[in-house]
């Protein structure tokens, strides 16, 4: 090696290591604002405060600060989530994940509601209160006793079901040796068939149609003419044998205060359903089936993309 | 056909005079912060309302269907946030690092502007990209069946430089990445990334992050699931496990159909689309010359080729990539040709730098069921009509 590269080299060397030296920038972080942000707990308890909470103090204020978002029962509200339930539903065509049904392990619940539900979205709770939270939330999953009391001390001995069930990612053994390979360029397959469309919405006033072109909302409003027999809606719409629909999407179910619901119905009103896409859509699906007694003489509609055409279509309508 | 002699019917734009012809433009102080033209306003992101509980833990969606090139306009990058998004304060801004280190540090953004900085492109991928078409076609538009994505050139410090600086103990193996918002959002990331390529990143295309994006700094973990890339950074810890905190348990894991779930499936893998014609791009001009547009990226390396199918998967073109290769960055494809009216198939199917070629969304259901929520990166078909509209389809 010539002494020329050698001082190249030597420079290099030099550079390299000044960079990967500390430069003195920041300063030391003091004990009480560790203290301020470290928040975080983990599976073996890491983290968790002194405190303790039962099922009884957790039910309280669960009601008090949960509920209006996860219900009274921890059965979700809206597209909130739901806590409880879902046990063995994971293979299901709905699998329900929820703290009982899914999360690995109870670490994660302390975590996450002292970061995240009780500030902005939530109310404050003390230590206690979020031990309360959990034990309730066990309680609610049937996975301890009306008696049971959550500590620090026994955190750790609480196991949720599912916690054997997650693995590390496997992609690179499972997937991979399927999808690195080389691609079919030419006659790849026989025929080609459409399985499944989403009609477009999208169409400009200034495109050239065929007959067959509707939007979407064209189609809703087509197929809400099976409803027109009982519901009226748009301007100047009235009860009729139904209540008006104008702006029931994303209206509390039995709201219409000049309408005689049905007991059915007027029970899903106390439960505070709420007309959002999840709702409508079951509801529409199999009636009876959603609102057991309802008197809605309707049976359903089976086809997924006309019950989303008709949805489409009442969220159209304005209030 | 050129007429001769004054005739009435020459084109109105070119005959008559337009007011941008004929008066003085806007004062250049009108627009101290340049705004797309008023022609534009159409283009902006958008939300799905029935897709999350409100809009502070919402997201929204690139418009994918009229951008070109590969980098993605600071506001128009998608939104995606779990307690709104934080207007932090820079002259409050603090990070720290603590945990498994020898000095426990807090810096200052002044601080962070002290450090070596270095600038790349990379895209950021929601894991949840393209999940609510695991059950089937449901989405109405390439913004919103690929939209959880933008491609972005950040200005940061390497987070080697940062942990060096507060001296990582051998037992150190992990870091938990922590924001300042009201979700205190937490991921954990293995060392072994940190020291690779994640950035404290405190400029976007050459600006200051946006609010939305994390302002003032956020973290960059290339090629990793977005939620990982930690906005408003506060606190980066280091310790010899995973937390499994809630964003990495009960959300962002991949429950596959025999009820077992994977986690911590951090790299996005390959995946493309054509996002012109698309749903929301339909075909105006009838047939003749047609430009196919779209995009390409990979997790884990760069594209080095795209192909194209007209006929739903019978036969398969190259594409021509257009623009700069970077690693995990979004690519540009092209495909023109002479459309003759017919209905086509479009799809498009990445390769990556691995070799790994993206595979059809039932190849993909067949391994992992539909319930998986996350990390859908099948091919999109779009069906062009011979009128020109364009309809999100699944094909044999």
């Amino acid at each position: 090696m010539s002494r020329f590269l050698s001082l190249i080299i030597a420079v290099m060397l030099l550079a390299g290591t000044a960079l990967a030296d500390p430069l003195g920038l920041g300063r030391v972080a003091e004990p009480d604002e560790i203290a301020a942000w470290d928040i975080d707990v983990r599976p073996d308890g890491t983290g968790l405060p002194a405190g303790s909470g039962s099922v009884a103090m957790g039910e309280e204020v669960f009601v008090e600060k949960c509920a209006a978002c996860h219900g009274d029962f921890a059965e979700g509200v809206g597209r909130y989530p739901a806590l409880a339930g879902g046990m063995d539903t994971l293979q299901d065509e709905r699998p329900t994940r929820t703290v009982g049904s899914f999360w690995p392990y109870l670490s994660t619940t302390y975590d996450f509601i002292n970061r995240a539900m009780t500030v902005g979205y939530g109310e404050p709770a003390s230590d206690d209160e979020i031990y309360a939270i959990i034990a309730y939330i066990l309680y609610s999953n049937d996975l301890v006793d009306e008696d049971f009391v959550l500590s620090r001390e026994n955190f750790t001995s609480i196991r949720l079901p599912n916690e054997g069930g997650f693995y590390m990612d496997d992609r690179i053994q499972t997937e991979h040796p399927l999808f690195i390979r080389p691609a079919c360029m030419k006659n790849c397959k026989d025929e080609v068939q459409i399985i499944a469309r989403v009609e477009t919405a999208f169409i400009p006033a200034d495109m050239n149609r065929d007959g067959s072109g509707k939007t979407r909302l064209a189609i809703g409003e087509t197929l809400f003419g099976q409803c027109r027999a009982c519901h009226q809606i748009g301007d100047g719409a009235q009860n009729g044998v139904g209540p008006v629909l104008n702006g029931i999407f994303g209206k509390p179910a039995g709201s219409n205060d000049r309408f005689d619901y049905s007991d059915a119905f007027a029970m899903m009103a106390d439960e505070e359903l709420v007309w959002d896409f999840d709702a409508l859509n079951a509801f529409l699906k199999d009636p009876q089936g959603f609102i057991p007694g309802t008197t809605m003489n309707f049976t359903g509609i089976e086809e997924d993309f006309d019950r989303n055409a008709l949805i489409a279509y009442l969220q159209a309508q304005g209030p | 056909m050129l007429t001769a002699g004054p005739t009435l019917a020459g084109d109105p734009a070119i005959t008559e005079m337009q007011p941008w012809r004929r008066d003085l433009g806007d004062p250049i102080d009108d627009a101290l912060y340049g705004m797309p033209s008023p022609f534009e306003s159409d283009v902006t992101r958008g939300r799905v309302e029935w897709l999350t509980p409100d809009a502070y833990t919402a997201i929204n969606f690139t418009p994918l269907h009229e951008l070109d090139g590969i980098i993605t306009p600071n506001g128009l990058c998608f939104q995606r946030s779990h307690a709104g998004a934080a207007q932090v304060d820079p002259a409050k801004y603090r990070l720290m690092i603590n945990g498994l280190v020898d000095r426990p540090l807090v810096f200052t953004l002044q601080d962070l502007l002290r450090f070596p900085r270095e600038n790349r492109t990379y895209f950021l991928e929601c894991a949840a990209n393209s999940g609510m078409e695991w059950r089937g076609v449901q989405m109405d538009g390439v913004q919103f069946t690929h939209g959880m994505i933008h491609n972005v050139e950040y200005t940061g410090v390497p987070l080697r430089y940062l942990l060096d600086e507060a001296g990582v103990k051998t037992a150190g193996k992990w870091l938990l990445a922590e924001g300042a918002d009201a979700a205190a959002m937490s991921r954990s990331i293995p060392l072994e990334k940190a020291l690779d390529d994640c950035l404290v990143a405190f400029k976007m295309n050459g600006e200051a992050l946006r609010p939305e994006q994390g302002y003032p700094v956020r973290l960059v973990v290339p090629g990793w699931e977005g939620n990982m890339w930690v906005k408003w950074l506060r606190r980066i810890e280091v310790g010899d496990k995973p937390w499994h905190h809630r964003e990495e348990s009960s959300k962002y894991s991949d429950l596959m159909a025999d009820g077992r779930t994977r986690r911590f499936t951090w790299e996005m893998d390959a995946k493309s689309v054509i996002t012109s014609p698309s749903p929301q791009a339909p075909v105006l001009h009838g047939k003749g010359p047609l430009v196919v547009s779209g995009l390409a990226w990979s997790g884990r390396g760069t594209i080095p080729q795209v192909d194209i199918t007209l006929d739903g998967g019978i036969n398969w073109i190259k594409a021509r990539l257009s623009g700069p290769s970077f690693d995990k960055s979004l690519h540009r494809f092209y495909y023109e040709f002479d459309w003759d009216g017919r209905p086509l198939l479009l799809q498009s199917r990445a390769h990556d730098s691995t070799g790994y070629v993206q595979p059809t969304k039932e190849a993909l259901r067949k391994l992992r069921g539909v319930n998986s929520n996350y990390h859908n990166n099948g091919m999109q078909t779009w069906h062009l009509q011979s009128d020109g509209r364009v309809e999100n389809v699944e094909i044999s």
